[in-house]
């Protein structure tokens, strides 16, 4: 087992796209659930959403990147719009149901062939980075150090990842510790209460799902920009890794959801090296080097279990504070 | 008629302290017995706690320290399931029929876990409630106020209990039918239901009772017989005194 | 208990409410709530049936009756947190049926919760500032810069803490509202209500579970709200309390007015004592089911009369009701 090579690969995974994605709707989902109490279990389909509409906003409107970026997260606070002037009245619960079902008619609907044309249904969406990489003002060739090694695109992508992960999470913190931010906190709570007090719980809710749904769309963009769009990706799966990594950060958080995001790629990497290497090395002689790979994904169904039974603040958590443990 | 102090206790309640929010206690060192046969009756201002002890016997509550024994079996812990298996029957203020169901099916619910023994215990339960024979295919929801609590007593009594555990019978109800709902639970601690009773119409309570409890903040501030009680000057002043006085 | 509360200095009555004899519905001088055909039914259950009343402005207005009787749906019909399945009533002379409750709070009214709510996750100060109306900080795009809002917070603060002051809370503002007593509780959700200045301050059993050292406090505070001139109506069990602070009482039962009054007359109305302790108090139903001989009956009653009544009087008279 070539241990180097697994550390090296692990170390990038930090500040690789995957990860900044990750974090930004992770960050999304904490608007939602961990500050606004909200049960999003969609989280995918508002990803999804920035991903399309960025792609697109390129491929079929012929927009410049930066505009079909604001097309993507349009388009996601519109899908938050729809979802919850019907829903947020309701019982919590309904929203769960509500948001699953919508991520999955938003995912079939980018597969469908009927819209093949604008979506590539089961082939995606690629080759939409000729804008992207025009305005990338550094310079060609090869830049860093030890496993951060990227060339101009790479680092191009990163930059304005971290970037976009920066201004959400000031947005985030800067919301939460205004007055805002303190109404949220008790409708949280307790909603009667504040209505009593004259505040609008409908319009708070609804805002609330309208800015995290923004910021997991700019997760989704995040992602699509180096690679390519791929409805494969946008699961139900990804909703249930995407909480993993909010949950095991810190739900009611900033920095929960960054962390959890980092620790969750780290590990995923990780694991996705030393699985197949260790049954390379005959160290599971009980599976292949593909199952090796599966069984990632089945450790993390296991890690949320555990993470929401036994610690379910998380590391930053405060578990006074949650109002979804008893 | 009234049992001898001899009878044995059906059920203690011992320095019981418990609450449903965290830190926040409603009873702060409660007791209670309740010998065979007897009428207790629980009086005391709204806030006192005399609902939160029922529940605290029906498991329905956090009991922090103390102990709930039912025959000397320690049921402290217990859930309401379970409490009903061993013989504890509740008749809640509200929300106490299946409204969707018949008074028949209603009845039957109360005895479901012991289905075997319905014809005999409809039997007992007509002899005191007569009209509920008349009326069993009527869908509970149709019923007023005072005719439910009938009915959920009657429920409640169907799996024949060992404590008959009531939450303020004549709340919600008329003048003429707070008087009958008392009758009504007198008639069946006479046939020999034991009956532990909170009300809020304190001076109906102690008249019908066998020996009653004053809750105050949580705790026991006066008890003894219901005759005692009636005419202690204190508890009528506090507790029983008319509107007007 | 409350039998020794009487207030250090007393405060006058206000008299003069009513237009006419003092009956269920009666005219008020200067009504801040008028209510009209109002119904509620829970399944088969009538829970409010109301055919008119008004709430008198200026005064602390006393809502009484037996458990059941139908004060807190009342309550929470008048505030909006629950639909009538008719009739209207209005605020102020403007039409507030079928207002949310948020809306209906922004209007000058405001009220508290039979079981507290004061929100025990945030701080003591946390509460009392999210009690404040029209905050520039609760707006979406102003609260993203602190340089629109933190002046009004400064302010918002300040007059927080001046009423907790009053409320001897002030030593707890950072403390989590969940490790105040549920005594203190209610305090902090009377103070929390007073931020928003309100006109109406509705208050469901503000005395239930709090203990008697409390109590006098809180009896003081809710007399400063008139003294303030503000409008107060509150429902309460307690009578010797009632007696004490309340200008006008009005008593409900199974979901009806029986009867509105200042609060002496009212309680020595035979309807009222008949809803609160059965229909016939001179009897000992000890006595009429057997239980007891007449020589053991309750002092109160008619020992005679009682032994000579049967079981099936009673039942008989409460089956001519429902016909």
């Amino acid at each position: 087992m070539d241990w180097i090579q697994i550390l090296n690969n692990s170390a990038s995974s930090i500040i690789s796209p995957a990860t900044l994605a990750y974090a930004l709707a992770a960050l999304g989902l904490a608007v939602h659930f961990g500050y606004a109490g909200l049960l999003n279990m969609g989280i995918a389909g508002f990803m999804a959403l920035g991903a399309y509409g960025y792609a697109i906003g390129i491929l079929t409107f012929n927009l410049p990147w930066w505009a079909a970026a604001l097309l993507g997260l349009a388009a996601s606070a519109v899908f938050a719009l729809i979802l919850g002037i019907p829903t947020l009245r309701l019982r919590g619960d309904y929203l769960a149901i509500v948001t699953i079902a919508a991520a999955e008619v938003l995912r079939l609907l980018f597969l469908t062939t009927t819209f093949d044309e604008v979506t590539g249904s089961a082939d995606g969406l690629s080759g939409y980075h000729g804008s992207f990489r025009a305005s990338n003002p550094i310079p060609e060739g090869t830049y860093g150090f030890g496993p951060f090694m990227y060339n101009e695109i790479g680092w191009w992508v990163r930059i304005l990842g971290i970037i976009a992960l920066i201004l959400a999470a000031v947005t985030v913190w800067r919301l939460m510790s205004s007055p805002w931010g303190r109404v949220l906190k008790g409708i949280r709570e307790d909603e009667d209460a504040v209505r009593a007090l004259g505040k609008n719980v409908f319009s708070y809710k609804l805002t609330a799902l309208v800015v995290g749904g923004v910021i997991a769309a700019a997760g989704g963009i995040v992602y699509a920009l180096p690679s390519a769009v791929n409805p494969g990706v946008y699961v139900t799966s990804l909703t249930f890794f995407v909480y993993t990594a909010l949950l095991l950060g810190g739900a009611a958080t900033v920095f929960g959801p960054l962390i959890g995001s980092l620790i969750f790629w780290v590990l995923q990497t990780v694991l996705g090296n030393v699985l197949p290497a260790a049954v390379d090395a005959g160290l599971l002689p009980f599976m292949s080097n593909i199952q090796a790979q599966t069984l990632r994904f089945i450790l993390v169904g296991i890690a949320l279990m555990l993470i929401v039974i036994f610690r379910p603040q998380g590391i930053l958590g405060n578990k006074k504070e949650l109002t979804f443990v008893k | 008629m009234s049992p001898t102090a001899t009878a044995e206790l059906v059920v203690d309640i011992n320095n019981v302290v418990a609450g449903y929010l965290p830190g926040v206690n409603i009873l702060n060192g409660c007791s209670l017995q309740a010998r065979r046969g007897e009428l207790i009756g629980i009086i005391g201002p709204n806030g006192a706690g005399k609902s939160t002890l029922l529940k605290s016997i029906f498991g329905q509550v956090n009991v922090r320290s103390g102990t709930i024994t039912l025959d000397g079996e320690d049921i402290t812990s217990l859930r309401a399931n379970q409490l009903v298996a061993l013989g504890v029957g509740m008749v809640p203020q509200t929300n106490n029929v299946f409204a969707s169901l018949t008074i028949e099916e209603n009845l039957q619910m109360g005895l479901f876990q012991r289905p075997s023994a319905y014809a005999e215990r409809l039997e007992f339960v007509t002899s005191i409630f007569g009209e509920l024979g008349k009326r069993l295919k009527q869908r509970a929801g149709s019923l007023s106020g005072g005719e439910r609590q009938m009915v959920a007593m009657s429920r409640a009594l169907m799996m024949d209990p060992k404590v008959l555990l009531l939450d303020e019978p004549s709340a919600g109800l008329s003048p003429v039918r707070q008087d009958e709902a008392f009758i009504r639970v007198s008639e069946i601690n006479k046939a020999g239901v034991t009956c532990i009773m909170v009300e809020q119409n304190a001076r109906r309570c102690l008249q019908i009772c066998d020996r009653g409890y004053v809750l105050d903040q949580g705790r026991d501030a006066y008890t003894g017989t219901g005759r005692e009680l009636l005419n202690d000057p204190k508890v009528t002043e506090l507790y029983l005194g008319t509107l007007g006085v | 208990m409350s039998s020794d509360i009487t207030p250090p200095v007393e405060r006058p009555k206000t008299t003069g409410l009513h237009v006419g004899e003092a009956a269920p519905g009666v005219a008020k001088t200067d009504p801040i709530i008028v209510v009209d055909g109002v119904r509620r039914t829970f399944g088969g259950l009538t829970a409010v049936n109301v055919d008119h009343l008004e709430i008198p402005r200026g005064a602390i207005t006393a809502l009484i009756g037996p458990n059941g009787a139908g004060k807190t749906t009342l309550f929470n019909l008048l505030t909006g947190f629950d639909r009538p399945d008719a009739g209207s009533w209005t605020f102020d002379g403007k039409s507030i049926s079928g207002m949310p409750a948020f809306k209906v709070a922004r209007l000058g009214q405001v009220r508290t919760f039979q079981l507290t709510k004061a929100l025990g996750l945030l701080t003591v100060l946390e509460n009392m500032k999210l009690g404040a109306k029209h905050q520039i900080g609760e707006r979406f795009w102003q609260s993203l810069f602190p340089f629109f809002w933190r002046r009004q917070e400064l302010e918002i603060e300040d007059r927080a803490v001046g009423i907790l002051k009053k409320f001897k809370l002030d030593a707890k503002s950072e403390d989590f509202a969940a490790s105040l007593s549920g005594g203190q509780r209610k305090l902090l959700e009377m103070a929390r209500a007073l931020m928003s200045e309100p006109q109406l301050v509705m208050l469901d059993e503000p005395m239930a579970g709090v203990n008697p050292a409390l109590t006098q406090s809180l009896l003081e505070h809710i007399l400063d709200l008139k003294d303030e001139g503000m409008t107060v109506l509150f429902v309460e069990h307690d009578m010797h309390m009632v007696r004490h602070i309340a200008d006008w009482v009005i008593v409900m039962a199974e979901g009806r007015v029986v009867a509105e009054g200042d609060p002496i007359t009212v309680m020595r109305n035979p309807a009222v004592i008949d809803a609160y302790l059965g229909a016939h108090q001179e009897l000992d139903l000890g006595v009429v089911t057997g239980r007891y001989e007449a020589e053991d009956a309750d002092p109160t009653t008619d020992a005679l009369a009682s032994d000579t009544v049967e079981v099936s009087d009673i039942e008989e008279e409460a089956s001519e009701e429902s016909k």
